[in-house]
């Protein structure tokens, strides 16, 4: 089966964010960056996915900058078996790249998309849907169990209070969840094969689309700064702040 | 010819390190405890077959790659580079001296981690002095019976093979040239794991005591096939060893270092972090420093290696400053933190007690010395 998986490159989630003085983003000096946790859970059900059937192939998306590359070999030493950069130098907002998506999903024709839910960066959670919508696919969004038989698929996804299991036909659009599955390591004779498979380049304005962006950050700023606890000395003294002070009862 | 450094390769190991070793080391070692999970995940890494070559089944990696790797290693745990290095080295040997034989018979086994090595060269009354081992090989129709003990044994529980040092030639003069090195494998017979030692730091991983009471070595694992080669196949190796040591100092002290500098902006006194008073920037201004000349000797060294150098004056400094380096950043570190530093709590107390490792092992640094010494005497005759 022909699976296609979309990675996006985003700063590790151990690395400490500091937002620019101006508020236009983040800081970038200094941060590792990796692939978006949620689509390394997808590239790793798409391998499952493979291994279980004895074959097929699995290529990566990446829609960005030239850096990207180095996640996109990170699949690929995970064991993907090709890699797609679509080079896109401005930023992209999620339209644009579900666009660019759709576009060469047209092209690849997979059976299958496997996409993270959201990336850790921006939280959007958007990618995937627009997509399957774009596409006119089934989707089946948060999943923490994906079963393919055929042209059959069943997905179990996460939602309030239990689970909900969906069954559809191929081709569709999967959004992975935190418990789908743990990412297995690159092994060192991976990356060292993984420096020989294909990674092909398509620059972003030969595939003719309107990439303008519809959104705009206007402002980025920090958390406000969590104050220090304190200890009160009876349940009715707490009860009395809880009224008087934080003003939650 | 491989001499870049594989960032690729040292990122998943730093990975490894971050994500498994961490969080468990200080506790595996302080219960003294054989690491099977890791072992188990570095062999499904690859690890095993880090220096090995392509062609058998490794990864060819550059020395100045393996010493990254086993910075990191250090980083996290000291132990799991000990797991790793003595077994690389077996395997070195047999890529450089070995018959093509053995290397097919040994290396792309030893590459998966199927096969697990050693080196069986230090005795209890000989150890930088290798000449006077006394550990005899006699040949017997199609076997050698090896007879003698062994001391400080890494891996020789938990591997399935050494490769012992043994005189088939006693009387040799100069001794040296008496000296055969033997793949054994493991068998029932043996060789016999007399005990495990205690140590001070150095947890874990299993350092023993080994007999050879006569046992039978088939003659096809005579490293090389001809007798008396010994001694030149481990000098030859030892430059690897020493960049090694070189290189888990660096990474024992980073990881000093780096838990250091962490606590001295976290912990406050006298109303300001201590990383701002002056008498602790020194220190770290010290540390930083020692510890970044370290990390370039290591690094030009195993170049020098890589380009098919002689290394072993330049492999001796680094492992000579490294390892003094390594021992003063740890004690530094453990100032750092004061009592915290001190206690169990803290990993900076197990750093403490590895470094000592890296002066004696290997080597003693008053060997280093000397070898240092007659090195540039040597290329500076007059």
């Amino acid at each position: 089966m022909k699976i296609l998986v979309p990675v996006k490159r985003v700063p590790d989630p151990a690395t400490t964010i500091r937002i620019l003085p101006d508020g236009s983003g983040i800081a970038t000096d200094n941060i590792k960056w990796v692939i978006n946790p949620f689509d390394e859970i997808a590239l790793e059900e798409a391998l499952r996915i493979k291994e279980k059937q004895g074959g097929g192939d699995v290529a990566l998306l990446s829609v960005g900058q030239q850096a990207w590359q180095e996640q996109l070999r990170t699949g690929l030493a995970m064991g993907a078996d090709r890699a797609i950069l679509v080079r896109a130098d401005q930023p992209l907002d999620t339209l644009a790249i579900a666009r660019v998506m759709a576009k060469i999903v047209g092209d690849e024709k997979p059976e299958l998309v496997i996409i993270g839910k959201q990336a850790i960066d921006d939280d959007s959670n958007q990618v995937g849907q627009m997509l399957a919508e774009m596409l006119g696919w089934p989707q089946a969004t948060f999943a923490s169990k994906v079963e393919i038989a055929g042209t059959k698929c069943t997905v179990v996804r996460e939602v309030d209070g239990g689970v909900e299991t969906l069954a559809f036909e191929l081709p569709a659009v999967i959004t992975a969840d935190l418990r789908l599955n743990e990412p297995r390591y690159a092994s060192l004779p991976g990356i060292m094969k993984a420096r020989k498979k294909e990674l092909k380049e398509i620059p972003v304005d030969s595939l003719g689309l309107d990439l303008a962006p519809k959104l705009k950050i206007k402002a980025l700023a920090a958390p406000a700064k969590r104050q220090a606890g304190r200890k009160v000395g009876s349940v009715e003294e707490l009860v009395g702040v809880l009224h008087s002070e934080a003003k939650v009862i | 010819m491989a001499q870049t450094l594989d960032r690729d390769v040292i990122e998943a190991v730093r990975r490894f390190v971050d994500r498994d070793v961490i969080p468990v080391a200080s506790e595996l070692e302080h219960r003294d405890e054989y690491p099977h999970a890791l072992v188990a995940t570095m062999r499904e890494l690859g690890l095993f077959g880090a220096t090995i070559p392509a062609e058998h089944g490794g990864l060819g990696l550059s020395f100045v790659s393996y010493a990254r790797l086993m910075t990191e290693l250090s980083r996290g745990w000291m132990s799991l580079a000990g797991v790793l290095n003595s077994h690389l080295i077996m395997a070195y040997i047999i890529t450089h001296h070995g018959t093509d034989e053995q290397r097919k018979r040994f290396l792309p086994a030893m590459a998966a981690g199927e096969k697990r090595g050693g080196l069986a060269l230090t005795e209890p009354h000989a150890g930088s002095d290798v000449q006077s081992i006394r550990t005899t090989a006699v040949r017997h129709g199609d076997n050698y019976v090896l007879k003698g003990s062994k001391m400080f044994i890494t891996n020789a529980r938990h591997g399935t093979m050494l490769a012992v040092a043994a005189k088939t030639d006693p009387k040799a003069k100069p001794a040296y040239a008496g000296i055969s090195m033997f793949a054994v494998e493991k068998n029932e017979r043996g060789p016999t794991v007399s005990r495990n030692l205690k140590k001070l730091g150095y947890k874990g991983i299993d350092t023993c005591e080994v007999l050879l009471e006569e046992l039978d070595v088939p003659a096809g694992n005579l490293i090389g096939g001809q007798e008396g080669q010994g001694f030149k196949q481990v000098m030859s190796a030892l430059e690897v060893g020493r960049i090694n040591v070189a290189a888990r100092a660096v990474g024992v002290a980073q990881a000093a270092f780096e838990n250091a500098i962490r606590y001295a902006q976290q912990r406050t006194t006298f109303g300001k972090p201590i990383c701002e008073h002056q008498a602790v920037q020194l220190m770290l201004a010290d540390m930083g420093t020692r510890l970044e000349a370290a990390r370039l000797m290591v690094q030009s060294a195993a170049e020098k290696k890589d380009a098919g150098e002689r290394c072993d004056v330049e492999a001796g400094m680094a492992k000579l400053f490294a390892s003094e380096a390594c021992a003063k950043v740890t004690l530094d570190a453990m100032r750092v933190l004061g009592g915290y530093g001190y206690t169990a709590e803290f990993p900076v107390e197990r750093f403490y007690r590895d470094a000592p490792l890296m002066m004696i092992g290997e080597g003693t640094n008053e060997i280093q010395a000397l070898v240092i010494a007659r090195g540039l005497l040597s290329r500076n005759r007059i």
